[in-house]
């Protein structure tokens, strides 16, 4: 018998070796356990940090953040006696009370689910008070953006809550669902300096998910960063007097300070109050906004793409001299026959050229720049002609990106030589297949910010600085801004400014003249297909030591001559002198009397 | 002739091992079910560590009165206390009041005792009496038949009040029987058909149905030449096939849904993850988070806050695998382990059959317990509710365990004597 009490003790042993092992296993070599244990028992609850203020250039608040209140529920713990007169406490249908109800609880039955999102101060206060007679109900604080201005929206874009592809492409890791996140504008491209950093706190909850504690006394715990506040370069004022001029029509506005590369407007019409996508307004309004034909959210400073027209003379004018293929003074009899134009036939040096918008003068002189007669064959001249000067003309910042802090800033055309390799063939296409360029049409596409840009380089006379609309981070000067300049002589600007002079003073700009304000610019009749012109002006003022760079675009306005100039030296005036003399010129851009004008003189093109 | 005090026979370490596992039971009670937020006072009666107090309390008074009973008596009342006890299962199984979908209680005023309980050391007496008479042989049919029916009866009963957990428990009864000669065959063939329902719980059917089957076959090819090798190859072929085909019977059919659900989590928790796999789950994650050391005395998380089920009771073993580790999971079951090879010793150190029989019982009821309860909350078993003898809380477990422990005891202290009676 002796054997089978050993084969009873080898069994206890046995079972009792299993044990040790198996609990070896689950204890020391598997962390996974302690992993899930912590799962079971930590609760992050998130702290939202403050969103950073925006300021104007002048210290004015643009966009701040208001407490808005949601009305939360705990299914588990709700307890509404009377429904009905809860019901006509929110000013609610029963149906929907229980609606929500039934929401709230599918949600979680121990969880705080909206039960009203957003509910009015009136409201609010009642509830204030009535609150504690309805367990299991509580009001959340939040904020949302609130606006001092009802323009601007395209430039300060938006905040919602954070999509699911943004999640996606996070490599920061630093969203998680249900996040709020800058959308479009400002807010996208200071997202990080803006949002802060949010906080933590780690309590340890019971199986039914009530706190019970601090997790590990508290030293996980965060406290939330507060956003940094921002100050725009943004002049309010004038910022709000060009969205007053712009009203009804479709185009843009960009002004800029020469010297500083400070936006001091920018202004896309339409567009839409910036509250209408604020909060709860988000998700009713967005789609309204989306499907507008008139784009209200396309932010046409950084977006649109239109072929410069004239204003391209200005630049044309400094590259042909700085290539040496025609001299200031140097006069050519044009005689109309190379391309359609507004200026008479005669006789022009790059001073009147550029004031009567001479089209043939410029087309001469451009196919002097693409075949300089390098190569016997035109095809090959034109080929190395065309890339020196297309290299040139991106010198002046088209075709590329500047570089503004601003999100979707587009690059514009200027056409590479393999695109008219595939459009004509290889060696197939001459300056002949190309001359519209020479006036700024053709395949050109410039954005209204590059054309301020162009007026800022001039107005200082071959330099410019990253346009950009953030001043300062937290007192801080923003970090990305570069100064870049052009490898031109500064006298050659000297004869373009002063046809850009003659042009307000005497020529096509002659309804934005005004004596003190020195405005220097080109306007320009942008050729379009689709229906009326669009009415262009680029330019600064005053002539020396310019303050302000401007770019102006109306769509289906007709001619420079009109409603571009109008507005661009309304804003000038207004900026400089900080009010406006000429109301003639106000109601005359305001009520849109441009569009019932006869034709055109030629002075007007 | 002048006899020794008792004191000086009782086995004493015995007793110190029994103390230990009862007063560490009570911190661990204490522990499961301490709420920081509450000051909680380990005396107080509110509590399960207050009432466990008062349990220990009278098992001590019940051992002592264990003591005081002749030795003789046990020997010659056991059919009685058995008798006693199936005819309280009987009424019980007709009047008893029903407590979580089991009908094992017997309702005295406001307290509660299951008799299913207390007929585990009865049936252990009776087992003892029954073949603790020296004509008495297992190998005989007639005796077997007997031992059988003898624990059969009371978990035929316990099954009946739909309490499987402890009826199971009277299947250890099988280890004694075991040692005063049982036909190895039996155990072996039962041991071999649990592990063939595992096995086939965890591997897909038709996969070890073609597994055996090539088994037999190339059993059958290499006795060719030895008929009667022939035969038994194939009769365990087939029951073996048998055991395989019967396990969705068993699992649709006899065993309750509930019970089902038990036995599936134990190979796959996610079948049920909040239901019987919680469980199972949730236990492994407090017995795992422990790692070496543990967290420290009543720093757990996992039992505290709920998330172990019956933590004070049957899944008291989490709070040790928590709050102590590796460690202290492995002193308790070393504890346990001196227990019951220290009974075992006691076992075999005694005269008379009945005394090594009964002893032969405790041990086997006590290592059930022990092995079951500890295998379902590392996930080696199917969550069985059935206590951690000495350590859950509990008042008719920890007095039966008691009464189970001292009758061994009281046997032991008296075994010179039994030469001088016959």
């Amino acid at each position: 018998m002796s054997s089978r009490v050993f084969v009873i003790r080898a069994f206890i042993l046995f079972v009792v070796i299993t044990f040790s092992v198996r609990l070896f296993s689950i204890q020391i070599l598997d962390e996974n356990y302690k992993i899930a244990a912590e799962n079971n028992i930590v609760q992050k609850i998130v702290q939202y940090p403050y969103r950073g203020l925006i300021y104007d250039s002048r210290d004015s608040l643009i966009v701040y953040n208001s407490p808005v209140f949601d009305l939360m529920v705990v299914p588990k713990e709700a307890r509404v006696d009377d429904t009905v007169k809860f019901c006509q406490l929110l000013g609610i249908q029963v149906e929907d009370f229980e609606k929500k109800m039934e929401k709230a609880l599918r949600y979680s039955s121990i969880l705080a689910s909206q039960f009203e999102e957003q509910i009015s101060d009136a409201l609010f206060a009642k509830l204030q008070d009535q609150l504690v007679n309805y367990p299991g109900f509580y009001v959340l604080p939040r904020t949302i953006r609130s606006y001092e201005t009802d323009g601007l929206a395209n430039l300060l874009g938006y905040v919602g809550e954070v999509s699911g592809s943004d999640l996606g492409k996070d490599t920061s890791g630093y969203y998680r669902p249900g996040d709020y996140i800058g959308i479009g504008g400002l807010e996208k491209s200071y997202e990080e300096v803006l949002r802060g950093r949010r906080g933590a706190t780690y309590k340890v909850v019971n199986v039914q998910g009530i706190v019970q504690d601090d997790f590990r006394q508290g030293r996980f715990d965060t406290l939330p960063d507060p956003g940094l506040d921002v100050q725009l370069t943004i002049n309010l004022e004038v910022q709000q007097y060009a969205e007053k001029l712009m009203k009804g029509k479709v185009g843009s506005v960009v002004a800029i300070e020469p010297s500083t590369g400070n936006i001091l407007a920018l202004v896309s019409a339409p567009s839409y109050d910036p509250v209408l996508l604020s909060g709860k307004e988000l998700s009713r309004n967005f789609p309204n906004l989306i499907r507008d034909e008139n784009k209200p959210l396309f932010n046409r400073p950084l977006q649109a793409r239109y072929p410069p027209g004239s204003m391209f003379k200005t630049l044309q004018g400094v590259i042909a001299m700085h290539m040496g293929v025609v001299e200031k003074e140097e006069e050519i009899t044009t005689d109309g026959s190379n391309i359609g134009d507004l200026a008479p036939p005669g006789v022009y040096d790059m001073e009147k050229a550029i004031q009567f918008s001479s089209n043939n003068y410029f087309y001469l002189v451009m196919k002097r720049m693409v075949q300089q007669g390098i190569e016997e064959s035109a095809f090959l001249d034109s080929r190395i002609g065309y890339e020196k000067w297309r290299e040139m003309v991106k010198v002046f910042g088209l075709g590329r990106k500047l570089g503004v802090d601003l999100p979707n800033e587009i690059l514009g055309n200027v056409p590479t030589i393999e695109y008219y390799d595939r459009l004509y063939g290889v060696n197939r296409w001459k300056y002949s297949n190309l001359g519209s360029l020479s006036i700024g049409q053709g395949e050109l596409l410039v954005s209204p910010l590059q054309m301020a840009n162009l007026g800022a380089i001039l107005a200082n006379r071959g330099y410019f600085i990253t346009p950009h609309v953030v001043d300062q981070i937290n007192d801080w000067p923003n970090p990305n801004i570069e100064k870049e300049i052009l490898p031109f002589d500064a006298s050659l600007y000297e004869t373009i400014i002063d046809g850009m002079e003659k042009v307000v003073k005497e020529g096509s700009g002659i309804r934005g003249y005004l004596d003190s304000l020195f405005l220097c610019g080109k306007t320009s009749t942008v050729q379009n297909p689709h229906g009326e012109d669009h009415s262009g002006f680029m330019g600064f003022a005053p002539k020396y030591d310019s303050r302000i760079a401007i770019a102006a675009y109306v769509e289906n306005a007709g001619q420079g001559g009109r409603a571009a100039v109008s507005v661009a030296s309304l804003i000038a005036e207004k900026y400089i002198f900080g009010q406006v003399s000429r109301p003639w010129l106000e109601d005359y851009v305001v009520k849109e009397l441009y569009l019932n004008a006869p034709r055109p003189t030629i002075a007007e093109n | 002739m002048r006899q020794d005090p008792l004191s000086q026979k009782i086995d004493w370490v015995t007793v110190l091992l029994f103390s230990t596992l009862v007063l560490l039971g009570w911190l661990n009670i204490y522990a499961a079910e301490y709420d920081p937020a509450q000051n909680q006072s380990l005396f107080d009666f509110g509590t399960s560590t207050g009432k466990q107090l008062a349990w220990i309390a009278t098992s001590i008074v019940l051992a002592w009165a264990v003591f005081l009973i002749d030795f003789r008596a046990f020997d010659s009342f056991a059919f009685i206390v058995y008798g006693v006890l199936l005819a309280l299962l009987l009424f019980i199984l007709m009047a008893g009041k029903e407590v979580a979908g089991s009908r094992s209680w017997l309702g005295f005023g406001g307290f509660g005792i299951q008799p299913s309980e207390f007929a585990k050391f009865a049936t252990a007496l009776a087992l003892a009496k029954y073949l603790g008479h020296a004509t008495k042989r297992l190998t005989d049919l007639k005796t077997l038949s007997f031992s059988f029916a003898i624990v059969l009866l009371p978990m035929f009963l316990t099954v009946l009040q739909g309490d499987t957990g402890t009826a199971m428990v009277f299947a250890a009864l099988f280890i004694p029987m075991f040692r005063e000669g049982l036909p190895p065959l039996l155990p072996i063939v039962a041991i071999v058909a649990i592990l063939i329902f595992l096995l086939t719980l965890m591997v897909n059917q038709t996969v070890l149905l073609v597994i055996v089957s090539v088994g037999i076959l190339l059993g059958l090819g290499l006795n060719a030449k030895r008929p009667r090798r022939l035969g038994w190859v194939f009769v365990i072929g087939v029951m073996i096939i048998g055991a395989i085909r019967s396990v969705d019977f068993v699992l649709s059919d006899v065993l309750k849904p509930h019970q089902q659900r038990r036995v599936l989590s134990l190979i796959n928790p996610n079948i049920d993850p909040l239901g019987a796999g919680w469980n199972v789950t949730q236990s492994k994650i407090a017995i795992g988070s422990g790692g070496w050391t543990g967290k420290g005395f009543l720093e757990g998380t996992q039992t505290k806050f709920d998330f172990v089920p019956a933590q004070t009771t049957d899944f008291i073993f989490c709070t040790i695998g928590e709050e102590h580790g590796w460690v202290g999971s492995i002193f308790l079951i070393a504890l346990f382990t001196t227990l019951l090879l220290r009974l075992v010793m006691l076992a075999e150190r005694q005269k008379s059959v009945f005394a090594r029989i009964y002893g032969f019982g405790v041990v086997s009821i006590l290592f059930f317990h022990f092995a079951v309860n500890i295998a379902m909350t590392i996930g080696l078993f199917p969550v069985i509710g059935i206590p951690l003898p000495f350590f859950s809380y509990g008042g008719s477990s920890l007095w039966s365990f008691t009464i189970l422990l001292f009758i061994f005891l009281k046997l032991d202290a008296h075994r010179m004597q039994v030469l001088q009676r016959w």
